[in-house]
């Protein structure tokens, strides 16, 4: 090695020699191991999966020795490999410590690399995690930026909140650097700390400040990053911050004013990254805050009539301006140009710019629906895109346009989805149109062609519950029986193996109103032919014959011919043949019924008439009946954002999906151990800010209650009531994946209600008030199964009094394993603050019947409405 | 943003970068199932799904599928645009990038993506400077020691 090139190096000292003088040595010692692309070239050779994994196998082997022999010189080249090695899927865990050595070398390749693998193969989960916060330490105080500029985009990808309480010193004394490139870096990681651990944002407060008055693009947009957070973070801050609205109007001006700059330039527009994130913190300044909004309003109309709108890059800004304009306090006609815009997306010809119109005007229809109602041919258009979740986005947002008005022309276009819909589609998009037709139905005439035109068109994705309204619907419209019953009569006649519901409906209706069907006047006058008996016969021994009808059909059916036998003015003869045959059939069920109406034939022929009569009408109220019109079915997820904003649907998010099995597994854990030190200290952070809301008589609270004082005892109380743990552990899971997802702030807790307790299903409510949302009430249901039997098919419905409104998120599950859970989210607007009330429907299949229950929930405490 | 990945029409993981921190059967466990959701979406279809809670936004360059999952409140075409950026700079740094390129030299191609974004956010909206600061850092690889042996 030539002595004069060190000059080069700018950390060239001591160690560095002795570096050179190992490496030295070593070089001779040890032979050169093979290089990362003729290991990836071997990799790419092997022909099979067996080959590649012998390459590989012999490799890792290869490069563990060399760690054992603690080879420096190579350490890079092997990391490398080993990193390549990791993406191809095989375990690389042993490579951790070395990239820890490769950190603390002098060599700036070394330490690249060695910072590429820390961040590749260690997460914040990880236990070095104390030594890399060591090295970062170190290279954080480096005179080289890029040495600087390593360690805090490491500190920014794998910081964990013990990391970012260590170093959040460091990186306030960065953000002040008069270095651009350290500066930007160093905001970012301030943002990630604050993420990890939102009480160090005080630290990092007063360099904030004075980022957003940089001309470095780079600078800016971190600066304006970490505000955003901040303001979402606190509402302290952002009432701190409200001050730069006009700071932040500047800069958006200048950037779309100010010439052409080739160094911000993307397809015309000037730096539409850093317009988005000023026009989102803009909106997050401004929301609910009159004066702010003011000082945005010409600003925001600026930036949505001068963007170009022929690429995507100026619709992106658009679409961004069009999300501030709907949540501040705008101008009415700057919300019309708003909506406007997003009509013209939904004309657009690039498929993501259609989505994000769709996905946009469904959180506006509940704030301005007359403005979306404008377009509402084009959203129907939609219902036909290619593309499925467009598909999806445009149905929810139909049946959020659906009115009394409109009704009629929109149900038929729903009608029309619905007939050619994919099967995934069927089941939800049936149940919603029932609803829609229970809210505005014309006349009965019109709901009840409607239910049987769902019937047809959704076949077997038919939910149950249609075939309980349908049913309960026409038994109380007397003056349509007639009608509905020839009606179905024709549908019935066709082949309808595929329409088991439909099946169900008609051989109900034919039962109880056979007799209308064949001597009563004829609804149609277009049909002259008359229906004979032998013809409803014919049908009913195809039905109950064919394999290809459930059991439950065939109950609903051999009911029906039983019933028959004394609407019929012909004999019977035919009619107890054929119940004869039931007497002999495999399911016990039928086979009952068979022998039991055989006798209605023979014995207790006397008894016949009068216990076949025609049903009463059903009286029951329906739930979600037309003087309940804020009642919306579990597959209706519309959001309602006037009422909760991005937060609401932030906390819900945090709930489901990803996070679920991290959630689970702490429920599993705090169920093993009882509240064992680590998970209970968890769960005290996370509780912590609820705790002074929380009052001392609530027993259920009580039980975190005494978690968080004594974190160190185990809880004496655990084993005190089953369903309490249960439910302090789905709680507390919840709580848990808030924190981890989007830190929000920790809703007021109220005690939980057990809505409902019947047949082993038990529901109970957990409460929750929203601080900024004083009229809301969020309500988790969940349902356990208490029985040994999995339930199937699970639908939880709502009702609540008019004065109030109700939204329902999609449930966790639709099946309950024994002693399973499902939670669903409810979220009740109360603006009078009246006394909560509210009718629930359960139906679900257990053990092959469908059980149907309903109950009224009153027992709200005034806490969670007062 | 969560996390972004790279992978070849084939399914091959190409490079990942994550700024959430799961175990790795986790990440695997995702990746795999959204790298088949994705192969099975057809052109027709919009570059965004709804996978779990996430937002998922994702395009294909030649072989290569670039996919990116945001938060809830992140705007999904300025994400198309950061997809953009980083494919120009790939093809600025490489000259006319093709896969071959990140595979054989994925350590750059991950440099790269941590001079644009830093913990899942968007540090410099300037080409220029991003290669500026990558061919700098190059460069004092190379007389780091001067020792050109020390290839990777």
């Amino acid at each position: 090695m030539n002595p004069s090139d060190h000059g080069f190096n700018p950390a060239f000292n001591m160690a560095a020699i002795k570096q050179v003088i190992n490496e030295a040595v070593e070089r001779v010692r040890m032979p050169t191991p093979m290089r990362l692309r003729d290991l990836i070239r071997q990799i790419r050779a092997a022909r099979t999966a067996a080959e590649e994994r012998a390459v590989i196998n012999k490799e890792c082997a290869y490069i563990r020795s060399t760690f054992r022999e603690e080879d420096s010189v190579w350490r890079c080249r092997n990391i490398a490999k080993l990193l390549y090695i990791h993406m191809l899927g095989y375990p690389a865990h042993f490579g951790q410590l070395e990239c820890l050595k490769l950190i603390a070398s002098q060599r700036f390749t070394d330490k690249r690399i060695g910072y590429l693998g820390a961040m590749l193969l260690l997460d914040e989960r990880q236990d070095v995690h104390l030594l890399i916060t060591n090295c970062l330490k170190n290279d954080l105080n480096s005179s080289t930026q890029f040495v600087v500029g390593l360690a805090l985009c490491t500190l920014g990808a794998i910081a964990s909140p013990e990391m970012s309480r260590d170093l959040a010193s460091e990186v306030e004394r960065l953000m002040k650097s008069p270095n651009a490139y350290i500066r930007k870096k160093a905001a970012l990681c301030a943002f990630r700390i604050i993420c990890k651990v939102p009480e160090l944002m005080e630290i990092f407060l007063p360099a904030t400040r004075s980022l957003l008055s940089e001309k470095n693009h780079g600078v800016l947009i971190t600066g304006v990053t970490l505000i955003t957070e901040m303001c979402e973070n606190s509402p302290d801050t952002l009432s701190h911050f409200k001050k730069i609205v006009p700071n932040l109007v500047r800069i958006l001006k200048n950037l779309i004013l100010a010439g052409y700059s080739p160094e911000h330039d993307v397809s015309g527009v000037s730096d539409p990254f850093l317009q988005v994130k000023i026009l989102r913190l803009l909106r997050i300044l401004g929301k609910n805050d009159a004066e702010a909004s003011e000082a945005m309003n010409d600003i925001l109309a600026q930036v949505a009539t001068n963007t170009e709108t022929s690429k995507n890059v100026g619709n992106t800004i658009l679409y961004e301006t069009v999300l501030s304009i709907m949540d501040i306090k705008s101008e009415s006609g700057l919300r019309v140009l708003a909506v406007n815009i997003l009509g013209r997306f939904l004309l657009n010809n690039d498929k993501n710019i259609r989505y994000v119109a769709l996905n946009t005007l469904l959180k506006t229809v509940y704030i301005d629906t007359s403005a979306v109602q404008r377009h509402r041919s084009t959203i129907l258009e939609c219902l036909k895109d290619p593309d499925v979740s467009i598909r999806r986005r445009a149905l929810e947002l139909s049946f959020a346009l659906v009115n009394s008005n409109n009704i009629r022309t929109m149900m038929k276009e729903l009608l029309v989805f619905l007939d050619k819909a994919d099967p995934e589609f069927k089941a939800q998009c049936s149940s919603s149109i029932v609803l829609s037709a229970e809210r505005f139905s014309p006349n009965k005439r019109w709901h009840l062609d409607t239910l049987l035109k769902v019937l047809v068109a959704a076949g077997n994705y038919v939910r149950d519950d249609v075939v309980s309204c349908t049913i309960q619907l026409v038994s109380e419209s007397t003056s349509q029986q007639g009608y509905i019953v020839e009606q179905l009569w024709h549908a019935l006649e066709q082949d309808t193996m595929d329409r088991q519901p439909l099946t169900q409906v008609a051989t109900w209706c034919i039962g109880e109103y056979g007799d209308l069907l064949l001597y009563g006047p004829s609804a149609s006058e277009d049909n002259a032919i008359r229906i004979t008996e032998d013809d409803v016969i014919a049908v009913y021994q195809r039905l109950l014959w064919s394999t290809q009808n459930t059991i439950i059909t065939k109950q609903y059916a051999l009911l029906s011919l039983t019933k028959l036998s004394t609407r019929f003015h012909a004999g019977n003869g035919k009619i107890c043949q054929i119940i004869d045959t039931f007497g002999s059939h495999l399911h016990i069920e039928l086979q009952q019924r068979g022998v039991e109406f055989s006798q209605l034939f023979r014995k207790y022929e006397h008894l016949r008439p009068a216990l076949l009569e025609r049903m009463p009408p059903l009286e029951t109220a329906r739930p979600t009946g037309a003087n309940n019109p804020a009642a919306v079915t579990n597959g209706e997820t519309s959001e309602d954002l006037d009422a909760t904003g991005d937060e609401g649907n932030l906390l819900i998010d945090g709930r489901k999906g990803f996070g679920e099995s991290e959630a689970h597994d702490s429920n599993a854990l705090l169920v093993l151990l009882g509240g064992a030190d680590s998970v209970e200290n968890d769960v005290t952070h996370q509780k912590e800010p609820s705790k002074p809301a929380s009052t001392d008589n609530q027993d259920l609270l009580d039980l975190l209650g005494g978690l968080d004082l004594n974190s160190s005892a185990p809880v004496p109380v655990a084993v005190q009531n089953n369903n309490n743990i249960l439910h302090n552990t789905n709680q507390s899971s919840n709580f848990l994946v808030d924190g981890l997802l989007n830190n929000e702030p920790v809703t007021k807790n109220l005690p939980s209600i057990t809505a409902y307790e019947k047949n082993g299903l038990k529901i109970v409510f957990l409460l929750e008030r929203l601080p900024e949302n004083p009229n809301m009430t969020v309500i988790t249901m969940s349902a356990t199964n208490e029985t040994l039997n999995p339930m199937s098919e699970f639908l939880f419905q709502a009702a609540v009094p008019k004065t109030f409104q109700l939204q329902m998120l999609s449930p966790s599950s639709t099946v309950l394993a024994p002693a399973d859970q499902v939670t669903q989210v409810l979220r009740i607007t109360n603006p009078n603050k009246t006394a909560l009330r509210m009718r629930i429907r359960v139906s679900y299949s257990a053990g092959g019947t469908t059980i149907q229950d309903q109950a009224e929930v009153n027992n709200f405490p005034p806490e969670s409405w007062q | 943003m969560q996390f972004m990945l790279l992978f070849s029409r084939q399914g091959k993981l190409r490079l990942q970068k994550w700024y959430v921190a799961h175990p790795d059967k986790l990440k695997k466990k995702i990746t795999r199932e959204l790298i088949t959701t994705i192969l099975a979406r057809k052109p027709k279809m919009s570059s965004f799904l709804e996978w779990k809670d996430l937002k998922v936004v994702y395009k294909r360059y030649a072989s290569l599928y670039f996919c990116c999952a945001i938060e809830q409140k992140d705007n999904e075409l300025l994400t198309l645009e950061i997809i953009h950026r980083y494919v120009e700079l790939l093809d600025k740094y490489f000259g006319s990038v093709c896969e071959l390129d990140i595979i054989f030299n994925f350590e750059k191609a991950y440099f790269i993506l941590d001079e644009l974004l830093l913990g899942g956010e968007i540090q410099e909206t300037s080409k220029k400077n991003v290669l500026k600061a990558i061919a700098a850092q190059d460069l004092l690889q190379e007389v780091s020691y001067g020792d050109t042996s020390i290839e990777l």
